[in-house]
């Protein structure tokens, strides 16, 4: 490995083509895994507008959230009249079993005490005592994506998770950070329920945004966890907490319920895998099931298969941070020389990336580090970069608006390792084995001969596993 | 003074819909008020971001925390036959911090690096609502930036919190007309020039007309703002006619300049057979009007006559697939006014369509063509679009993207006429397109088999 220096953060006045989305954002995705839930931005329309395209680009679902359509007089004078009409009027309209709340830059900046509101919108609406509600703080201008989305979990596991007298036998439950796709909890919840164990998912968007054919039209959330589950919480045996950015969720849950949490930072890789699975036949108390036992064996032999391309590949990746400890580990595992790795903005884990830069930038930075890279790894928005510097991008993340099926890859896990690997190994397998690439293209300068001539894949042909004879 | 451009832009004497409002409600806006928990749409940052952000060789700095460029940029299929300047996303990134002590100096900056590393011939800085609440005072950072870098450095003062997308767009047309139209002389100029308002060359439909245009002679001198040049903009005020395309939006931009340099304008589109023949024929006749060669207008109706008998020669293989076939038509002002005539060209019926941006005169025009039982919505609940659909009461919905599921999930035939289309349908072989795209997406196999109930039910 390279020697590892940190820059706390891209010195830069303007951010360029930026990496880092809106902690709100994330508020709202971890808002739409809860079952009939309306996500609402205290702010004004814009804020809604563009994360609802956003989301609706990368999901290409319906995204349900509505705005208390902040202007210049109510930002001013105090928002609490609009907040408590678009309460109301989505009560009325739409009869949400939640409504999620997640106040943005104009109503943070004016400080408005969300706490008060909600107790003032208790007080005088008593008939509305039914509705369940979840105020959470989400200033756009303090962390990101991954920290909004983090803040809603705690918020939701504070606002409704209760202590139990008994433990129900093998009800787990499980927080899902957003490095996570609504594919990779479904994922989880096929493994964790292949031991018989019972999981209580939060948020689990595996049963909202995956493709769901209603039978009618409703403007809330189609699917996913359920009030009276997260209320259950407190009967599980234990809490899997997957990512860093579920800690503080986890601690409130521990905290409130003495239910003992499990920490994972990441399910992809061969031994995280097994940790988990470990991990699972611990407290079912059952053997791993054949199912299981096949797929590590599936990806181990896609290690060994796939290896030869990825050896000493240089990477850039660019990633919210949990995904980005996640993926920048993985390809670790599997011998990539990662070079940089791009947050971004600031979270506890990148302490724990490792790389030869580990920074919190934006792509043009991505795109000046991915300069004589074999690849980089970051969203739909590395395109144009990519393009420029020549170097291919293999698309993970959000927005990934120019793929279909985003929202259901999987690379957790055993099967979703693999998978992962074979992605990754088939961008290199697949340059090698296209004549063109060998002569003029620039993959050409930098470790192509390596993989191609010494692959090992033992086909007898000259010039490597090709079977190009060079020029 | 922002609150006085607001009232101006809302007084507009050159809009349909403000002459037939009383003083009274003209000052009210153009918007009706959001309603809170029910409101959907862009904010005024977003407008007039899609108004200017298609000038392409311009770096566009949004002056917010990251919202509202972090979740927004990227996102529109405006097009660029050079410079990609305009791809790229700026922004000041606002944090705490900055927030607490102020955002100028940081914009400074940013401007500064900017014209460093991209020597861009004007930077265009958005302003939004945080910063506009802590009181940064972008036109003075503008002019301090400008003067110290010796590039025009443009204030659009349009913070999301003031109004719609649609006010947003006029105080982007606003913009031009104090800081940029009028600013610099053009290299060459004829007296075949005109200047297109309010066409974004979204999936590049400005070239499917222009042409037709260069054939005719019309030259387009510059266009707010699809495939724009900053350059080209500056000189507008030598154009001898104007075209203002999306008429709501920059209206106030064509009445100024004929204001303030006489030069003349009218309202066209390219949508449709009809209307792209009137369009074409409309600039030639003004152009002559106006000094041009007379010749250009022979040679207009050449080429007109010439293209529609080979749009309806084209148009023939689809009318007998498309007879009996119903269209919901969701989409705003004149274009659906536009495509109205265009879709029943191609021997389709609309069974309706929103009307929520159009003017009253338009609304009568379409009852009066169109009969009592042609439905006009105003605001049509999703809801109630589902269950027509659902209830199969058209065969196709043609919209924007925001909609799109609704009619997906009720397994109907759906096509995106907004701005994430990936399609040209302007001029006489987008018409040609849509038709296309329309008879791909009815006769796709899918839809009877996304129909079939799951064998266990």
């Amino acid at each position: 490995m390279t020697h590892i220096t940190r820059s706390p953060a891209s010195t830069k006045a303007a951010s360029t083509n930026p990496l880092k989305m809106s902690a709100p954002l994330g508020g709202a995705l971890a808002f739409l895994g809860m079952d009939r839930c309306l996500p609402l931005f205290h702010g004004s329309q814009g804020c809604t507008a563009f994360g609802m395209v956003l989301l609706v680009r990368h999901f290409r679902e319906a995204i349900p959230l509505q705005t208390t359509a902040m202007n210049q007089v109510s930002t001013i004078l105090g928002g609490y009249e609009n907040l408590e009409e678009a309460l109301k009027t989505i009560y009325e309209r739409n009869k949400p079993a939640l409504i999620g709340v997640c106040t943005t830059g104009v109503t943070e900046t004016k400080g408005e005490d969300l706490d008060g509101h909600l107790k003032t919108f208790r007080m005088r609406n008593p008939d509305l005592n039914d509705l369940n509600l979840v105020f959470v703080s989400t200033p756009d201008f303090n962390g990101g994506f991954e920290d909004g989305y983090a803040a809603v979990v705690q918020g939701i596991v504070e606002s409704f998770a209760e202590p139990a007298d008994q433990r129900i036998k093998g009800q787990v439950n499980i927080l899902a950070g957003c490095h996570l796709t609504p594919g990779d909890v479904e994922e989880i919840r096929d493994i964790v329920e292949s031991f018989g164990l019972t999981p209580i998912i939060v948020p689990d968007l595996s049963l909202s945004m995956s493709g769901r054919q209603p039978s009618d039209f409703t403007a809330t959330s189609l699917g996913g966890t359920t009030i009276d589950q997260v209320r259950s919480m407190g009967a599980s045996e234990v809490t899997l907490v997957l990512g860093e950015q579920m800690r503080r969720a986890a601690a409130a849950l521990e905290l409130k319920t003495d239910v003992p949490s499990l920490f994972f930072d990441r399910l992809t890789g061969l031994e995280a895998s097994d940790r988990f699975i470990k991990a699972l036949a611990e407290i079912s108390g059952r053997p791993v099931p054949t199912k299981l036992r096949r797929q590590r064996e599936s990806l181990v032999d896609g290690m060994l298969d796939g290896h030869f391309f990825l050896t000493r590949k240089k990477m850039v990746v660019a990633l919210e941070p949990d995904h980005l400890f996640t993926v920048t580990s993985y390809l670790q595992d599997l011998g990539v020389d990662v070079v940089a790795a791009v947050a971004p903005q600031q979270a506890a884990v990148l302490e724990k990336v490792k790389a030869g830069t580990v920074m919190v930038g934006d792509h043009s930075d991505v795109e000046a580090m991915a300069k004589g890279c074999d690849l980089m790894i970051a969203n739909s928005h590395g395109r144009m970069g990519s393009a420029r510097s020549g170097v291919p991008l293999y698309r993970m993340g959000l927005p990934m608006f120019d793929r279909l099926g985003s929202g259901l890859v999987v690379s957790v896990g055993y099967r979703g390792s693999r998978d992962l690997l074979f992605a990754l190994a088939n961008i290199f397998l697949a340059a090698e084995t296209d004549h063109e690439s060998h002569h003029g293209n620039q993959s050409h300068e930098h470790g192509h001969d390596g993989c191609c001539g010494g692959s090992g894949h033992g086909d007898g042909r000259e010039g490597g596993s090709c079977g190009c004879t060079g020029a | 003074m922002l609150a006085d451009k607001i009232q101006e832009v809302f007084n507009e004497p050159g809009c349909g819909i403000n002459q037939a409002k009383t003083t009274k409600e003209r000052k009210k806006g153009c918007s009706k008020p959001l309603k809170p928990g029910a409101a959907a749409g862009g904010c005024a940052y977003d407008g007039a971001m899609i108004a200017l952000q298609p000038i392409a060789d311009v770096a566009h700095l949004v002056h917010g925390p990251i919202a509202c460029l972090g979740n927004s940029w990227d996102n529109r299929g405006t097009r660029s036959s050079g410079s990609q300047l305009y791809r790229t996303g700026f922004t000041t990134d606002l944090s705490e911090l900055d927030i607490v002590h102020g955002g100028e100096k940081k914009l400074y900056k940013a401007i500064k690096e900017i014209v460093q590393q991209h020597n861009p011939p004007a930077v265009f800085v958005y302003q939004t609502c945080v910063p506009a609440m802590i009181g940064d005072d972008i036109e003075a950072v503008c002019k301090y930036a400008a003067n110290k870098l010796g590039v025009p450095v443009i204030p659009v003062n349009a913070p999301g919190f003031v109004g719609s997308k649609n006010l947003g767009n006029k105080l982007a047309g606003e913009t031009l007309l104090d800081h940029v139209i009028g600013t610099r002389e053009p290299e060459v100029s004829t007296p075949n020039d005109v200047c297109i308002i309010g066409e974004y060359n979204l999936a590049g439909e400005l070239w499917l007309a222009k042409p037709l245009m260069d054939e005719i002679g019309i030259r387009i001198q510059s266009c707010i703002s699809g495939d724009g040049r900053y350059n080209e903009i500056a000189a507008a005020h030598r154009a001898r006619v104007t075209m203002v395309v999306c008429s709501q939006a920059l209206i106030n931009v064509g009445r100024k300049m004929e204001e303030r340099w006489g030069i003349p304008y009218f309202e066209g589109s390219f949508y449709g057979v009809t209307d792209m023949s009137d369009t074409l024929r409309t600039m030639a006749t003004m152009l002559v009007q106006r000094g041009a060669d007379p010749a250009m207008i022979d040679r207009a109706e050449a080429v007109i006559a010439r293209e529609e008998a080979a749009v309806s020669k084209r148009l023939e293989r689809y009318k007998p697939r498309f007879t009996g076939k119903r269209v919901l038509l969701f989409t705003g002002g004149v274009k659906s006014w536009s495509m109205v005539t265009a879709l029943e060209e191609a021997g389709l019926t609309i069974v309706g369509s929103s009307t929520k941006k159009s003017t009253k005169e338009d609304k009568e025009k379409l009852k009066k063509r169109k009969g009592e039982e042609f439905h006009m919505w105003d605001d049509l609940k999703p809801k109630e679009m589902y269950r027509m659909l659902r209830d199969s009461e058209a065969d196709i919905m043609l919209s924007g993207g925001r909609s799109q599921f609704i009619s997906l999930k009720a397994k109907v035939p759906w096509l995106d006429v907004n701005q994430e289309r990936h399609h040209a349908y302007a001029g006489y072989d987008g018409i040609v397109n849509l038709c296309e795209e329309i008879d791909k997406t009815l006769s796709n196999p899918i839809w009877r088999q996304v129909r079939l109930p799951a064998p266990w039910e």
